[in-house]
């Protein structure tokens, strides 16, 4: 998976002897072989343990009836219907969190890409929920906000009303009611600060003589956002967009508690579902054989990640 | 012949690697053995298996040269690595804990070492003084003991004396389902924000599943007949269904679809409703003043029934040896140790009575310190658990030992996902009939495995 990224062909020529001879080049190489090497089997092995596995008919409950089916595990993965519900699902979940999160994630790095007192205090405590971990952010959510009996959001409702002389406020069940928005707003709130300092840093990097130059010509603060700071921005976004799909495809925290996949299978996604193949139904060939077709989704769209990666450097090296 | 070696490999090679991750967070002991032998322990969570592993060093230990290491572990995870030792013969554990769901199961497989000549051995550990119930759902069809049980629980209900008495309502002591849903009526809004009653809504076999299951018994409804007939859409089965969905609905706690055994716990100790039906392990955590508002104020009932005498569910972890241990003397020694009368009234005495592992002795019920403790709820526990018949809980005969779940390993999946599409129901996102239709098919799939 080493991608040695060529200097590109824009770059002023460098003066430097030609030695592209096979030995030169291993002797380059050769100190980084071990590491390659860990890393190799470390990261890889277990993906063909798991390519074996989802060949067999193997559930762990019946150890004696174990063998070889070929690509029937497959054939199950691409028939059943819970499991495309759970695609369409990790699907909307992904798609809307990462829109939600990059726009919210913009609106605040725009402000904080301004000075003001108390800048680096603002940044800190925005980047804060992005620390917490994924489990106790799903738990703080379930209890702290959304529980009808005593979440902040019914406390508050309830406080207003009786503000207003009310007896008790209305107990709305959100996560019943809502249950795929409400596990999208406690991821947005985790991967908002993620999108926020990606954009941060793209913006603090925008050349200050062309704004410099933008302002003399008498553009307006929209026309320079439009014009100039988006299109700069482009590969911030595409970055934030990809790296955070490739995170909150995996979720699994949130699901597995804020609603346990329910009500019914509609926020039950793909690892929550390859969750339930392996421990309540302890078919290990079609938990693998799952995991590997979500493995090669996530792959397709790691792709196009390195490659903007990729070229977000050969900019700085042309530069 | 190759792959199959290839697999033994791979089975062994992912194994290691899942208990490296696993072990990371277990307390094993280093050091060699010394003097004694030393035998693994894999356990569940629980607090009372918190509280063995505190308390084995100082006297097990001491007084016996044998070592123990504990590994704990989530509920699923434990099933997960018992049955992988087991099923690739690693045999790196000697004692098990296994709720009473796995051990016709594991039995079935062929897994466990029976316990009887241990236990029939030792006159101390006193094998009659344990509940029926109890022996009977951890025996195997030989009739022989496969696991020893560590504590027990059955289901009674729960529920707020001071807001009963308030509406003029008295509980009986061995209520109707139909006498619950009236008074959880009267009682739905009692104070600002109290519902009637709790039941679980979270899907999952052992969450929704359990209260829900002891509900079809009563009612006169199975999961499937004694020959394998799948009943899941069987008209008693949906007027259970449809009852508790409807009592949950109309008169249950705020946000049902989640809750589940703590969530209840919370709703019924913060007042927020005025009965509950659940594990009769509950009780002790509501008469706490430090964790519950209603201490000292909680009526208990038998659970609820309409054409059964009695709808307790039954359960129990307990030791279980794994047939490929290599220190079945030593491991048989602590088990025994760890579910005699002796361990009992080690924890009364240095932890406190509430916590003694209860509720499968009869003795336990007779030391008086512990009928302190337990003084609003010990006898109807008691009661409840000898009462529980698991090899007939219904209006019909079963095709397994069980009572709030069928001790199939299919079961696992086919209870979780009929209980995501009732919970679903009672969120209003789907009809019971739809959601016990769509049951009605995974349970055919599972009665045509064992037909």
């Amino acid at each position: 998976m080493t991608t040695l990224i060529e200097p590109s062909r824009t770059a002023p020529p460098r003066v430097r002897p030609h030695t592209s001879t096979a030995i030169s080049k291993w002797r380059r190489r050769g100190p980084l072989l071990p590491a390659l090497i860990f890393t190799v089997v470390v990261t890889q092995l277990p993906f063909v343990a798991t390519l074996v596995i989802s060949t067999f008919q193997w559930n762990i409950l019946q150890p004696a009836d174990r063998h070889f089916t070929g690509l029937s595990n497959y054939g199950i993965v691409f028939t059943d219907g819970r499991l495309r519900a759970a695609v369409l699902n990790t699907v909307v979940l992904t798609a809307s969190v990462v829109v939600i999160s990059v726009v919210l994630g913009l609106a605040l790095a725009l402000l904080l890409d301004r000075r003001f007192p108390g800048r680096g205090l603002a940044r800190t405590l925005l980047i804060a929920p992005f620390l917490v971990m994924p489990v106790a952010a799903a738990l703080l959510w379930k209890h702290a906000i959304y529980n009808p009996d005593y979440g902040l959001l019914n406390g508050t409702l309830n406080a207003v009303y009786q503000f207003f002389g009310a007896d008790h406020g209305p107990t709305i069940d959100w996560v019943s009611n809502f249950p795929m928005p409400a596990v999208v707003l406690s991821l947005v709130w985790q991967w908002t600060p993620f999108m926020m300092l990606i954009l941060l840093a793209g913006l603090q990097a925008q050349p200050g003589d062309v704004l410099e130059a933008a302002r003399v010509d008498g553009a307006s603060a929209l026309q320079t956002f439009r014009h100039i700071t988006l299109p700069h921005l482009r590969q911030y976004i595409e970055l934030g967009v990809l790296l955070g799909t490739i995170y909150v495809v995996q979720t699994f925290d949130a699901v597995y508690t804020i609603t346990q996949g329910g009500p019914g299978k509609q926020t039950t996604n793909l690892p929550y579902e390859i969750y339930l193949t392996m421990f309540r139904k302890y078919e290990y060939g079609e938990a693998a054989a799952a995991g590997v077709v979500v493995v090669l989704g996530s792959i397709v769209i790691a792709t196009f990640a390195l490659r903007t990666i990729a070229s977000l450097f050969r900019e700085e090296v042309s530069r | 012949m190759r792959t199959r070696r290839m697999t033994h490999v791979l089975v062994t090679a992912t194994a290691a690697g899942s208990l490296l991750v696993a072990c990371s967070g277990a307390g094993g002991s280093t050091g060699s053995g010394g003097d004694g032998e030393s035998i693994n322990v894999l356990m569940v969570g629980n607090p009372q298996m918190e509280d063995i592993a505190e308390l084995t060093k100082s006297t097990f230990t001491k007084d016996t040269g044998i070592k123990v290491n504990f590994t704990i572990l989530p509920e699923n995870e434990l099933r997960d690595k018992v049955t992988q030792d087991i099923a690739t013969q690693a045999g790196q554990y000697d004692v098990a804990t296994v709720g009473a769901y796995e051990v016709p199961v594991w039995h079935e497989n062929g897994w466990l070492h029976e316990l009887d000549s241990y236990a029939d051995k030792d006159s101390a550990f006193d094998k009659g003084d344990l509940l029926k119930p109890m022996v009977q759902s951890l025996s195997g069809a030989d009739g022989k003991m496969y696991a020893l049980p560590f504590y027990g629980e059955s289901s009674f209900l729960m529920y707020n004396k001071e807001v009963l008495a308030e509406k003029g309502i008295t509980m009986p002591e061995r209520p109707t389902w139909q006498q619950v849903a009236d008074a959880a009526a009267k009682v739905d809004g009692a104070r600002p924000g109290m519902k009637g009653i709790c039941l679980r809504g979270l899907p999952g076999w052992g969450e929704l599943g359990a209260p829900l299951t002891t509900m079809v018994n009563t009612f006169g409804g199975t999961w499937f007949t004694e020959d394998w007939k799948a009943q899941v859409n069987s008209a008693k089965f949906k007027e259970a269904t449809n009852f508790y969905v409807d009592l949950v609905r109309k008169h249950g706690e705020a946000g049902a679809p989640q809750a589940g055994f703590t969530e209840c716990l919370n709703a019924m100790g913060q007042g927020k409703v005025a009965m509950w039906y659940d594990a009769t392990s509950a009780a002790g955590s509501l008469e706490d003043p430090k964790s519950s508002k209603i201490a000292g104020k909680v009526g208990y009932a038998y659970a609820p029934v309409v054409e059964t005498k009695s709808s307790g569910w039954l359960w129990t972890w307990a030791w279980a040896m794994p047939k490929t241990t290599k220190k079945a003397d030593a491991a048989s020694k602590f088990m025994l140790w760890a579910s005699s009368k002796k361990y009992e009234n080690l924890v009364g005495e240095k932890l406190g009575w509430a916590r003694v592992p209860a509720g499968k002795r009869a003795s336990t019920y007779e030391i008086p310190e512990y009928e302190k403790a337990a003084a609003a709820f010990g006898d109807i526990t008691l009661k409840s658990i000898q009462e529980a018949d698991p090899t007939n809980p219904g209006v019909q005969p079963r095709p397994t030992v069980g009572i709030q779940f069928v001790a199939v390993p299919e079961f696992q999946d086919l209870g979780t996902k009929v209980t995501q599409e009732i919970s679903a129901a009672i969120a209003d996102q789907t009809s019971v009939d739809k959601a016990l239709n769509d049951g009605q098919k995974l349970a055919e799939e599972v009665a045509a495995k064992h037909q």
